[in-house]
């Protein structure tokens, strides 16, 4: 296995720290001025993360700067804990790899921010919610750019509990507060592994210290390597939202949307992927690992797709496409070797578009009431110009037409899966192909039954009107994202990427070849989007009808509530029910038995304390006989022996 | 007739006991010759300077390790650690004896002679005078166990024993409150103190005729040999033993306790649960590791069930108890087997853990007695439990104090019961007596019920009509109590010098 080092930060570098202390100053500032800050506090918000993505800027145009092998940059801040053996530095890392992630989420998260300033306008927490959405930049910029895994994990806990805060913003609407809820437990599932994982790393290797930890995986068996990889897998699903701990993903839909925007597409739900891709050297290291990731990425991606395709909620179905389209990047990262950068490209490319819908989706909720039901609206493009052109370039994109970024990011995915061994080549492929199928449908429906055909409004809307300036200036933006960021980056970033990830992907041996791979892939694209236009062009009813089996499946998420419950939940009530009744009945009672035999027998040894010196004496006698006696007892025994 | 060969005294060696003796003398003539309105400043300042003389000696003899006035007394490791113990904890004791602030003339009746209940007696309730003789009385007992820890042959310590005994006997019978309790606890703890005594001399007269000597290295040398009587060996051993259980209050040799520890001036109590357990497991340990090292293997089983016996009588009596003096009798008899389990260990760390927690105990308990001594009412102490009902409120501190002592008795963490009863406990695991251990965690478990009763009582119970006042303690025992709590709380924070003072002790010269 290749060393992997890791060099020292210097010049603008080593001011690393500034991108984290920034945004979590801010936080800290708009918690304890309180309501002095209402009146400028969404500024200093999103100055907060406009200064980042600025520094950040300039840092990746410095590391470009360096030599290829050289472009790395970590810090070591203070020892974070020093216990026996174990040593964790708080230290961060600059490579190649967080640096995108950190345009990324400064970035998109500038844009999101200044949405969010016209968004919340209204909201009497609106100075809260920016403190939260700072908090929420920190931690994520703490794990992807921490230089170990417990950094990571410090970043990790970080963003779920900004995430758990932002979903249930609006904590007096009990769906909103059950949803929080939701996503902090099943989170806890995934943490758990992660933790795991990270004690494993260590009681393994000794150190959790990326350039240590990647040096020395090769040392390993590949038992332990598997169990490391399940557990970091484990984590990452649960962040990630990735089959089998996906059901909190799209319920966190109920924050407002700038935070689906942000934390629930663009960004922390990435993290799992970062995870993986981080970790490459970990996956790459075990076949069997990997098939693992990638089962897990297809078995989501259609997950995502056929649910999406029978939900009537906008924000939902964005949700259920955030899920299948990470189902995507996992399989991108599952399939390993080249394809960690293809799944790079497309987490980027993804964080754009999906962004811009959620945006826009928000923009619709804006003019419509907060209206979410795609049944009830119809019609609105004459409404609001801005909002569906936007959209339609996010819609594009997703769906991956030409040359918008969705093509140059999703298309490589779909023909790397094509370039596994054997028959899994023919299963991966064909299920990403038919997952770009279905993505092509249920987004055009979306789109259609939005901003198309006849309007279904409800009764107390008149004349829908287009959200102001503050909040379609970042829709356009985002949409120019979702135009040219995957054509621009597509091969840039590749290359970029080579120093952490490997080299970039070859055309090798695909069991059909890449020409027919691109052409079936728009072939079924314009099927899906056809199929979607034709039945919904003229509209729906304004209510769900009877459908099959399988829009009824979808409609109840394929079952996978009912089967969490039955699996999970209701064992788990059972148990805990068992172990109270048993704490009550057997444990209590023997205890209290105990305690009353005890008194009991006090209460009667007692009456031999009489008072009496007669009987006082009488007792030591015997204790005398039987002292003797057991002496003497012992050496008769002994003498007979 | 040859020349009388006279043994090798040293003088240095010796010289603890001698002051204390000497002191205790001068304290008799004292109260022949100095006028009585002076005599209770003199006797306590003769009293406590003799005993930190006593100590001063004890301390600049810290290194000798010698076998001195014909092989009589022993003065090594154990015994110059025992008896600066004997003596710190004895000046604390004093404090609490000299006390006279709480309550008129002291603890201590005047004339003990009186007939309880005549014309004359209920005069001198009255008097602010209490009996001076204390002080002396004192100080014989306290050379007395000076003497007992370092006893090198039985005889010797035998008259140590009695040396200790005589003046306690009589010290438990001068309470100036409840005299007849007082006199009945001393006529018992006489009585049965005899009968332990004569247990005692005949179990030496046994090993004498088993070994031809009296010495410690003697039977010692015995023992290794095989072709004696086995039934006098352990006959002999079995009721010197039970002797030293007796002093040590070990079931079922503990019968007195609890009613002596009740009747007997609580300052009085105080000396005996501190100083007579260190000096009683002081010679225990000396007979068991020095004399009869050679058959521990036979001895070890049934003192272990002694230990266990004591332990269990201690915990599970100690739960129905409803006066604070039994309770905290019954709180020295499971200590006593705490104590024995450490003896038990048979080891360097069984010795060195055993000392450690006599101190440690030694210091809670006359810091829980002086507290005693101070919750009082027009009749006196008060000492049943439900008048101890929401003490906690009228006197925070107090109470406060008196909950730490507890909590240390039941062994929580940073305080020194913590530390005492891991040093004995971890010891006998290693010596290969866990079950000892476990019957000491289940019974530790078992009386912190008790403790924690009192605990609840204090601060969770209304007061009621009937909960006594507490006297302002005086200077004298405001500092007892403050050497004990600090104790308690020091040796569960930093035992580390003290456990390397007894680890440094720890070997017996024969």
């Amino acid at each position: 296995m290749e060393q992997v080092e890791y060099a020292q930060a210097t010049g603008l570098l080593s001011s690393l720290w500034l991108l984290v202390a920034i945004p979590l100053a801010s936080a800290a500032v708009l918690l304890l001025l309180g309501k002095r800050a209402d009146k400028w506090g969404h500024w200093l918000g999103v100055l907060a993360v406009a200064v980042p993505f600025v520094l950040g800027l300039a840092m990746f145009i410095s590391l470009a700067g360096l030599d290829e092998e050289a472009r790395s940059a970590q810090q070591s801040l203070w020892d974070f804990m020093v216990v026996g053996q174990l040593h964790v530095d708080f230290g961060l890392l600059f490579d190649p790899l967080s640096g995108v992630f950190v345009l990324l989420i400064t970035g998109v998260g500038s844009l999101i921010h200044l949405y969010a300033v016209g968004y919340m306008a209204h909201d009497e927490g609106r100075r809260k919610f920016f403190a939260y959405f700072n908090l929420f930049v920190a931690a994520m910029l703490l794990l992807v750019l921490g230089n170990n895994y417990v950094m990571l994990y410090f970043g990790w806990e970080g963003v779920g509990v900004a995430s758990y805060l932002l979903i249930s913003f609006w904590y007096t609407r009990p769906s909103a507060a059950t949803a929080g809820k939701k996503a902090f437990l099943m989170n806890r599932v995934g943490d758990a592994g992660l933790a795991v994982g990270i004690f494993l790393m260590f009681t393994t290797l000794g150190t959790t210290q990326y350039d240590a930890v990647f040096s020395g995986v090769g040392a390993l068996s590949g038992t332990t390597i598997l169990i490391m990889g399940i557990l970091l897998l484990l984590g990452a699903a649960g962040k990630s939202g990735q089959f089998p701990l996906h059901a909190w993903l799209p319920d966190a839909m109920e924050g407002p949307t700038p935070v689906s925007a942000l934390i629930h597409a663009a960004t922390m739900v990435t993290a799992g992927v970062y995870l993986i891709a981080r970790s490459n050297p970990i996956f790459s290291a075990n076949l069997t690992l990997q098939t693992i990731v990638v089962s897990v990425g297809a078995l989501t991606l259609l997950l995502g797709c056929i649910i999406g395709a029978a939900k009537d909620d906008i924000k939902r179905v964005l949700a259920w496409s955030t899920v299948s389209q990470i189902g995507y990047m996992f399989l991108g990262v599952g399939l390993g070797g080249g394809a960690y950068a293809l799944a790079i490209i497309h987490l980027l490319a993804h964080g754009f578009f999906k962004a811009n819908m959620f945006l826009g989706a928000g923009s619709v909720m804006h003019g419509m009431h907060d209206q979410v039901d795609i049944r009830r609206f119809g019609g609105l493009r004459k409404y609001m110009k801005w909002t569906w052109l936007t959209f339609m370039m996010g819609w594009l994109a997703i769906i991956g037409i030409p040359p918008l970024s969705g093509y140059f990011s999703k298309e490589p995915i779909i023909a790397a899966a094509f370039e596994r061994e054997g028959w899994t080549a023919w299963l991966f492929g064909l299920a990403a192909l038919l997952g770009a199928g279905l993505t092509a449908f249920y987004m055009t429906r979306l789109f259609v039954l939005t901003f198309h055909g006849p309007a279904r409004w409800t009764d107390d809307i008149h004349e829908p009107h287009e959200s102001p300036y503050i909040m379609t200036v970042p829709l356009m933006l985002l949409a120019l994202g979702s135009i040219v960021a995957g054509g621009l980056m597509a091969s840039p970033v590749a290359h970029w990427l080579e120093p952490v990830l490997g080299p970039e992907a070859e055309d090798l041996h695909a069991v059909i070849p890449h020409w027919l791979i691109t052409v079936l892939s728009l072939v079924i694209t314009v099927l899906g989007a056809g199929l979607a236009w034709a039945m919904f062009r003229r509209g729906t009813a304004t209510a769900p009808q009877p459908a099959g089996v399988v829009v009824t499946a979808a409609r109840k998420n394929l079952y996978t509530d009912a089967i969490n419950e039955a699996v999970f939940e209701r064992p788990g009530i059972y148990l805990t029910r068992a172990l109270v009744y048993l704490d009550n009945k057997g444990i209590d009672g023997i205890v209290n038995g105990l305690a009353a035999g005890v008194g009991g027998g006090s209460g009667r040894i007692r009456r031999l304390q009489t008072g009496f010196v007669r009987s006082y004496a009488l007792s030591m006698l015997t204790g005398a006989v039987l002292v003797v006696g057991a002496f003497l007892a012992i050496q008769l025994g002994w003498l007979a022996s | 007739m040859g020349d009388l060969k006279l043994p090798d005294i040293d003088y240095g060696a010796l010289a603890p006991m001698l002051i204390l003796f000497g002191a205790a003398c001068l304290g008799v003539l004292v109260e022949a010759v100095v006028p009585r309105a002076r005599r209770h400043g003199v006797q306590l300042g003769l009293a406590l300077l003799s005993l930190v003389a006593a100590l001063v000696v004890v301390i600049l003899e810290r290194n000798t390790r010698i076998v001195t006035i014909g092989g009589a007394v022993a003065i090594d490791g154990p015994s110059i650690f025992l008896q600066g113990s004997i003596l710190l904890l004895g000046i604390v004791s004093l404090l609490l004896i000299g006390e006279r602030s709480i309550e008129a003339g002291g603890a201590f009746v005047s004339q003990a002679a009186i007939t309880v209940g005549s014309q004359k007696d209920l005069r001198q309730a009255g008097s602010s005078g209490g009996a001076t003789e204390v002080y002396p009385l004192t100080l014989f007992s306290l050379g007395g166990m000076l003497l007992f820890v370092a006893a090198n042959d039985l005889l010797t310590m035998f008259v140590a024993l009695e040396v200790l005994s005589l003046p306690l006997y009589l010290l438990c019978a001068l309470a100036r409150r409840r005299r007849l309790l007082s006199q009945e606890a001393a006529l018992k703890y006489f009585l049965l103190g005899s009968y332990a005594s004569a247990f005692f001399l005949f179990g030496v007269a046994l090993l004498y005729g088993y070994s031809g000597g009296v010495d410690l290295a003697s039977i010692h040398a015995a023992v290794a040999d095989p072709a004696r009587s086995e039934v006098l060996l352990f006959g002999g051993l079995a009721l010197v033993a039970i002797g030293l259980l007796f002093k040590s209050a070990a079931a079922p040799f503990h019968v007195w306790t609890p009613d002596v520890y009740q009747g007997a001036p609580t300052p009085v109590t105080a000396l005996m649960a501190a100083c007579t357990k260190v000096a009683a497991f002081g010679a225990l340990l000396r007979v068991l590791y020095v004399a009869f090292d050679g058959v521990r293997w036979d001895f070890q089983p049934v003192l272990g069930a002694v230990a266990v016996l004591t332990m269990l009588v201690g915990a599970i009596l100690a739960v129905t108890q409803t006066d604070m003096k039994r309770l905290l009798a019954y709180s020295s008899i499971a200590n006593a087997g705490y104590l024995l389990v450490g003896v038990l260990a048979l080891n360097k760390e069984g010795l060195s853990g055993t000392m450690f927690y006599l101190v440690a105990y030694g210091f809670s308990v006359l810091a829980a007695f002086g507290i005693v001594s101070l919750v009082r009412d027009a009749e006196g102490e008060a000492t049943h439990l439900s008048r101890w009902a929401g003490l906690g409120r009228k006197s925070p501190v107090l109470a406060g104090l008196f909950s730490f002592l507890l909590l240390a008795f039941a062994g929580i963490p940073l305080t020194s019961g913590f530390t005492a009863k891991f040093a004995v406990f971890g010891a006998a695991v290693d010596g290969g007596q866990t079950w000892l251990v476990i019957v000491g965690v289940i019974t530790s478990m078992l009386l912190a019920f008790p403790y924690l009763r009192v605990v609840v009582l204090m601060w969770l119970s209304e007061p009621g009509e009937t909960t006594p006042a507490v006297s302002v303690p005086g200077f004298l025992t405001s500092a007892a109590l403050a050497i004990g709590v600090i104790a308690t709380f020091a040796l569960g924070v930093v035992p580390a010098p003290l456990l390397d003072l007894t680890n440094d002790a720890a070997n017996f010269v024969r």
